[in-house]
């Protein structure tokens, strides 16, 4: 750090390489080795060419020709070659550039100090249980993420307090590699490729070219994984004529008289099948009991037969038990929002409603279809089950949705 | 204080202000919203004096929307005979009734009426016309409750308007479900029999009284859930999260770059 402001540069500031940097810019543009050169030269080495003219162009990234132009080491480690253009290495404002020397200074040291924190850290928390591991990660990441921080601060407050404030165009030089270079490196591989014996061998040559075909034909086996297609699988639910409705969570059977309340909603499965998520995620229904006379009801219709007219609930209740499939037809998110004041059901994801009494059907949102209703009856033992399955796929559609 | 003077026309200054005043606003909001209270109550059991009591307080406090024999006023309140004491103590123990105003969504406040005041009022219309009791604390208490099935059971049935976590959310119209944070075990279990608003209702049948010990059980649980990093926000998931951290660090590079790059010192000519 105290190097930034070595004396040396200060005892060179008579000297004519304590040019002001604009000076030391228009000198690099009117020299005539701007970006034109590199590219009509290819085989033009930037270094070398430099070492030539001894010239006040300088690249970033490469040593620069004249050491005393580095912020860091003085004229003396120039090696007695005349300096022709100098940054001016002191800042406008010392006074200001020592303030901000003592900031960035401040700033590393806390960044050490943070980096002690680290390995402190890391040696009092013990990680012997959730919480302990909770402030174990947050301990070590607070203080490494203050490391990175205040390090980068401080570089900042360098460059831009303490470094000359001036503008530095970089030449583009050629990406090229100067012909020797590259008559070398053909030399070398076709050396190699001799000594190898590759081209003699062809034994050896055709069977490493046959060992790696089954590599290069491994991705297309991969898209296998793509497959097979969905079939039919899509068109139905586990759900069928007999199926208890079950209470998900319990596995509780359910009678009409067990759900009278009116404005009752549960969530339900079929049985048999609410610990198997794969078909509870296409099979789980909302169960409803309206209000009497809530339900508007339209021609009686038979399970499994063609879908259910528009704006009405085919006779597929008990008591004013209705059953709505739970996936909403747009792109199948769970639609369980049910306001038992309204009757809307609403799904969560992009607001479609679903009106209960009606059907189901949209009343607003991006969903085209209403949601499946499943028909439900009563068994023997007085329980609902499901008198078919949906009459229709459940959730959104699909390119072979019928 | 001449730091502020001499930064204030610094071209960062704008943008630092500006995000100062959103943490300011945001905490002043959190710290706001978080106040409240809520009384926790025990059923009584009801008598003659204490459901005229009840009646006196019925009348000067409700019967203007609910009408002078509780029978509710077509398009302002619904009739309140059968709903119940389970749901006036509800209703009143969080402050939704009396209601400030005509509004989609009654929102939690603090109560007006005291514990006893409630009770009495709730016994006076469960006297009107029956329906769900206020629950015993026995009823509630959350001792010995399975919290897993809880889950699945507030998973499946709640979650969809409340948040997996009680953390509220909206329904249509200005409607919303609210976060469940503040609720007594006694409010949850009324709520789940009542179907306050446009919540369903949750019989005794479909979801027995140990169940819904059960949910509660959970809903208390979440509560003592530890928050990664210290800050919950809402614990309504990782999207707020993700938003969060993704404006924040957003606003923070921003800054970072104007910083970086801003022109400072005498320009060379």
């Amino acid at each position: 750090m105290s190097d930034t402001n070595s004396p040396g540069v200060g005892g060179e500031a008579g000297d004519p390489a304590g040019a002001s940097w604009p000076e030391y810019l228009s000198g690099a543009s009117a020299s005539g080795h701007g970006a034109s050169a590199g590219e009509g030269q290819p085989d033009g080495d930037p270094e070398a060419e430099q070492e030539f003219h001894a010239g006040p162009r300088r690249v970033i990234g490469t040593p620069s020709p004249a050491a005393a132009r580095t912020m860091l080491s003085g004229p003396g480690s120039d090696g007695g070659k005349p300096a022709v253009r100098e940054l001016p290495a002191d800042p406008d404002d010392p006074q200001r550039a020592k303030k901000a020397e003592r900031l960035a200074a401040a700033c590393f040291i806390l960044a050490g100090l943070a980096g002690v924190g680290f390995l402190v850290s890391y040696a009092i928390f013990d990680v012997h249980s959730l919480t302990t591991v909770l402030h174990s990660q947050l301990a070590l990441g607070t203080c490494l993420s203050l490391v990175f921080l205040l390090m980068g601060i401080g570089a900042v407050i360098w460059v831009r307090h303490v470094m000359p404030d001036v503008e530095i165009t970089e030449q583009r030089h050629p990406m090229r590699s100067d012909p020797a270079d590259r008559a070398a490196f053909s030399e070398t591989f076709k050396e190699g490729a001799e000594a190898s014996q590759f081209v003699k061998r062809p034994l050896l040559r055709r069977s490493l070219i046959a060992a790696s075909v089954p590599l290069a034909v491994a991705p297309l086996f991969l898209l296998r994984d793509m497959g097979p297609l969905p079939g039919t699988s899509l068109d139905g639910t586990v759900w069928r004529k007999g199926l208890r409705l079950l209470v998900y969570g319990t596995g509780a059977p359910i009678t009409p008289a067990d759900f009278d309340t009116p404005g009752a909603l549960i969530s339900v499965g079929p049985e048999g099948y609410l610990d198997d998520d794969d078909a509870m995620a296409k099979a789980a229904v909302s169960l409803i009991r309206m209000r009497p006379g809530e339900l508007v009801f339209g021609p009686a219709a038979k399970p499994g037969g063609p879908s259910k007219p528009n704006f009405t609930v085919p006779n597929w209740t008990v008591d004013n038990i209705v059953a709505y499939s739970k996936i909403c037809t747009h792109v199948g998110c769970p639609a369980a929002l049910y306001e038992q004041t309204t009757h809307y059901i609403l799904c969560p994801c992009h607001q479609s409603t679903f009106l209960a009494t009606e059907g189901a059907r949209v009343i607003f949102g991006p969903a085209t279809r209403a949601l499946p209703q499943l028909p439900i009856g009563v068994d023997s033992a007085g329980y609902l089950i499901a008198l078919s399955g949906f009459n229709e796929p459940v959730g959104p559609s699909f390119w072979e949705r019928s | 204080m001449s730091w502020i003077t001499a930064k204030r026309r610094h071209p960062a200054a704008t943008y630092v202000l500006v995000g100062l005043a959103l943490v300011l606003i945001g905490a002043g909001y959190a710290v706001l919203t978080t106040s409240g209270s809520a009384s926790a109550s025990s059923p009584t059991t009801a008598n003659a004096a204490q459901i005229a009591d009840g009646r006196n307080i019925f009348l000067e406090d409700c019967a203007t929307c609910h009408g002078m024999f509780a029978q509710g006023t077509t398009g302002v309140a619904p009739s309140l005979i059968g709903v119940g004491a389970a749901a006036v103590d509800f209703q009143v123990s969080t402050g939704r009734m009396p209601a400030a105003a005509q509004s989609a969504e009654n929102e939690r406040k603090p109560p007006r009426l005291t514990t006893a005041q409630t009770h009495a009022v709730a016994a006076y219309i469960q006297s009107l016309g029956g329906g769900p009791a206020i629950p015993t604390a026995a009823q509630v208490s959350t001792a010995g409750a399975n919290v897993g099935l809880g889950q699945e059971l507030f998973e499946a049935n709640c979650a969809a308007c409340h948040n997996f976590d009680g953390a509220g959310g909206a329904l249509t119209n200005g409607k919303f479900a609210p976060p469940l944070t503040q609720s007594t075990p006694t409010q949850i279990y009324e709520a789940m029999l009542t179907g306050p608003e446009a919540m369903p209702v949750f019989n005794d049948l479909t979801v027995t009284p140990q169940e819904k010990r059960d949910i509660i059980a959970y809903i208390v649980e979440t509560r003592s859930e530890p928050n990664p990093g210290g800050f919950s926000l809402g614990r309504v998931g990782p999207v707020t999260e993700g938003l969060v951290s993704f404006l924040g660090l957003l606003l923070f590079m921003v800054l970072a770059a104007l910083w970086i790059t801003a022109k400072h010192g005498k320009t060379h000519e």
